[in-house]
């Protein structure tokens, strides 16, 4: 890593990997905002009374949660980074497995479609980047119908083969990839580490869901996809892709190895891609007829519905940020 | 309080039933704050009753009586002290119900006494375990002589979306799937057993309208015939 560090010490476990100035100063920023959040959501019942705003504070509550989180796991090194998205992937897939339309002789291969997830992750821990990309895609492509197949029930049988591949592709392969950049061997430039590349990615990404947000709700008139996502509009679709694109130009070369055009392809690309696993998971819920995946992360709904853009912009983000490092 | 029993329920039950279901709780608010009380739920498996114990608070915890059969809730010695010390079971004698003489053994009396103490007592009206299609079986007419003799008690009807999935009947590895539980308005006695069933079991069934799909595909429908043997088989005659 180039650039000064802090160095942290904890007692029994050690020295800690060091953490690099920018990412420090990040998360200061995050802290910052969260800040304002919990004060907005104190202030708006005092200002609005009559309305109510428990939504709001469990919205900013359940963020400080999902900051810290990230933030002991990213000081903490890969191993946590990975053991927190490896519980997120799993979290993410018991929603998933439980909402999809399933047959009685299906337990079978929902119970070992959990193993997907010790197994996905394990490549990452013992750095088998290969392996891993054919793993979930071909391999667990092919077992999971053969199992079906086993416990016998034809009855939608390719819907059902489909529908269980989707989840492991969206809910573990492409969650993993954010564990990946922390394995970023320590010789690729890298202005923050490998936790700042993963700092960006996830940033910008709660970023654009939050500026599409605010800015459909402030200018939202023409809707986007009324048959999927009827409050989604093309303001905050636009208003959400400037905001995010000038986040990421100002803010991506602190964090990343990131600069002219390369830059400018992050981020114009990734806050459409955002949008897009967005509007897809939009899809599914459409389909399954829910509005929200479960209940776990109190005002925000379901882990899928907090990690829908991720499914999109992680993989994406690893890529670019591969392809960048093997043109440079 | 039983300390084991607490221990259990929060450090083991509590964080296995989160691993298993998720535990989403729909109408909190409805749910019993102090006993006496009448918990009636519907049944397709043991998880039924792991997620009743672990939704309430440590304070309520040692309240909760779930009423269990007998017969296989204290099956063996080992069991047997799992269910009245851990479980916290009142024992319902199934097979009893008649006595030689042609009277009627009161078989919810150990019921009665934990309401009578002020306990929340959770029945399974159903009686058993369904086939764990979140169909809503026969009810029999317990919770109904319970809630006849103790009328100050409210009866909270609750649907457990799920259940089955986790664990059916006979199965021995649970499968981590989300559950729910909707918790309704409690129901008031009837004055009359049959009302009252017909009350709570248009209740329940409205609690499951508004659960989420959390069960399986229907494969009632026969299978499609082979399309050869259709034409110019025997079977075409």
């Amino acid at each position: 890593m180039s650039g000064p560090s802090l160095q942290l010490q904890l007692p029994w476990i050690g020295p800690l990997p060091p953490i690099a100035w920018p990412l420090v100063w990040g998360f200061a920023g995050v802290l910052a905002l969260l800040t304002a959040g919990a004060i907005a959501a104190w202030l708006m019942p005092r200002l609005r009374p009559g309305k109510d705003h428990t939504e709001l504070r469990q919205r900013v509550n359940s963020w400080w949660v999902m900051v810290a989180l990230i933030s002991i796991a990213l000081a903490l090194g890969w191993q946590a980074t990975l053991v927190l998205f490896a519980a997120v992937s799993f979290l993410a897939l018991r929603e998933y497995l439980s909402l999809a339309p399933a047959h009685r002789e299906d337990r079978l291969v929902i119970l070992a479609s959990y193993l997907v997830v010790p197994i996905s992750y394990g490549w990452i821990a013992i750095n088998e980047y290969g392996i891993y990309l054919v793993f979930i895609p071909v391999y667990v492509f092919l077992t999971a119908p053969f199992l079906m197949a086993i416990a016998g029930q034809t009855r939608n049988y390719l819907q059902r083969a489909a529908s269980f591949h989707w989840g492991q592709i969206a809910c573990v392969y492409s969650i993993g990839f954010i564990v990946f950049l922390m394995r970023t061997p320590a010789g690729e430039p890298m202005p923050a580490g490998p936790a700042g590349l993963v700092f960006l990615l996830l940033v910008a990404t709660e970023a654009n869901d939050v500026a599409q947000y605010v800015w459909g709700k402030l200018f939202g008139r023409h809707k986007i996809l009324p048959t999927v996502s009827p409050n989604k509009t093309w303001e905050g679709f636009l208003g959400g892709w400037v905001t995010t694109a000038a986040l990421i130009w100002f803010i991506g070369p602190i964090f990343a190895p990131l600069a002219g055009l390369n830059l400018a392809i992050m981020a114009v690309v990734l806050p459409v891609a955002g949008f897009a696993g967005d509007v897809t998971m939009s899809a599914v819920k459409r389909d399954i007829g829910v509005k929200d995946t479960s209940h776990l992360i109190p005002g925000h709904g379901g882990i899928l519905d907090r990690i829908d853009s991720l499914t999109f912009t992680a993989p994406l983000y690893f890529h670019l940020m591969t392809f960048f490092a093997l043109h440079r | 309080m039983n300390w084991a029993r607490l221990v259990f329920l929060t450090l083991l039950a509590r964080p296995t039933a989160r691993f298993l279901t998720g535990v989403d709780v729909i109408g909190r608010e409805h749910l019993p704050t102090a006993g006496p009380a009448i918990i009636a739920a519907n049944h397709a498996s043991h998880v039924d009753t792991l997620l009743l114990l672990t939704i309430f608070p440590a304070r309520l915890m040692g309240r909760l009586r779930p009423a269990a059969a007998a017969d296989y809730f204290l099956r063996g010695p080992v069991i047997g002290w799992f269910s009245r010390n851990l479980v916290g079971i009142v024992p319902i004698e199934r097979h009893a119900a008649k006595s030689p003489d042609g009277g009627h053994e009161d078989v919810l009396a150990p019921a009665r006494e934990a309401l009578a103490a002020g306990d929340i007592v959770i029945i399974f009206p159903e009686g058993t375990r369904g086939p764990g299609d979140d169909e809503l079986g026969p009810m029999k007419s317990g919770v109904a002589r319970l809630a006849a003799s103790f009328p100050e008690a409210p009866v909270t009807p609750i649907w457990i979306e799920g259940a089955g999935r986790v664990l059916p009947k006979g199965a021995f590895l649970p499968a981590p799937m989300n559950c729910t539980v909707l918790a309704g308005a409690p129901i008031a006695w009837t004055g009359d057993r049959n009302t009252f069933l017909e009350a709570l079991r248009k209740r329940l069934l409205e609690l499951r309208q508004n659960a989420p799909p959390q069960r399986w595909l229907a494969s009632d429908r026969p299978p499609d015939p082979p399309p050869s043997s259709a034409a110019g088989g025997p079977s075409a005659r």
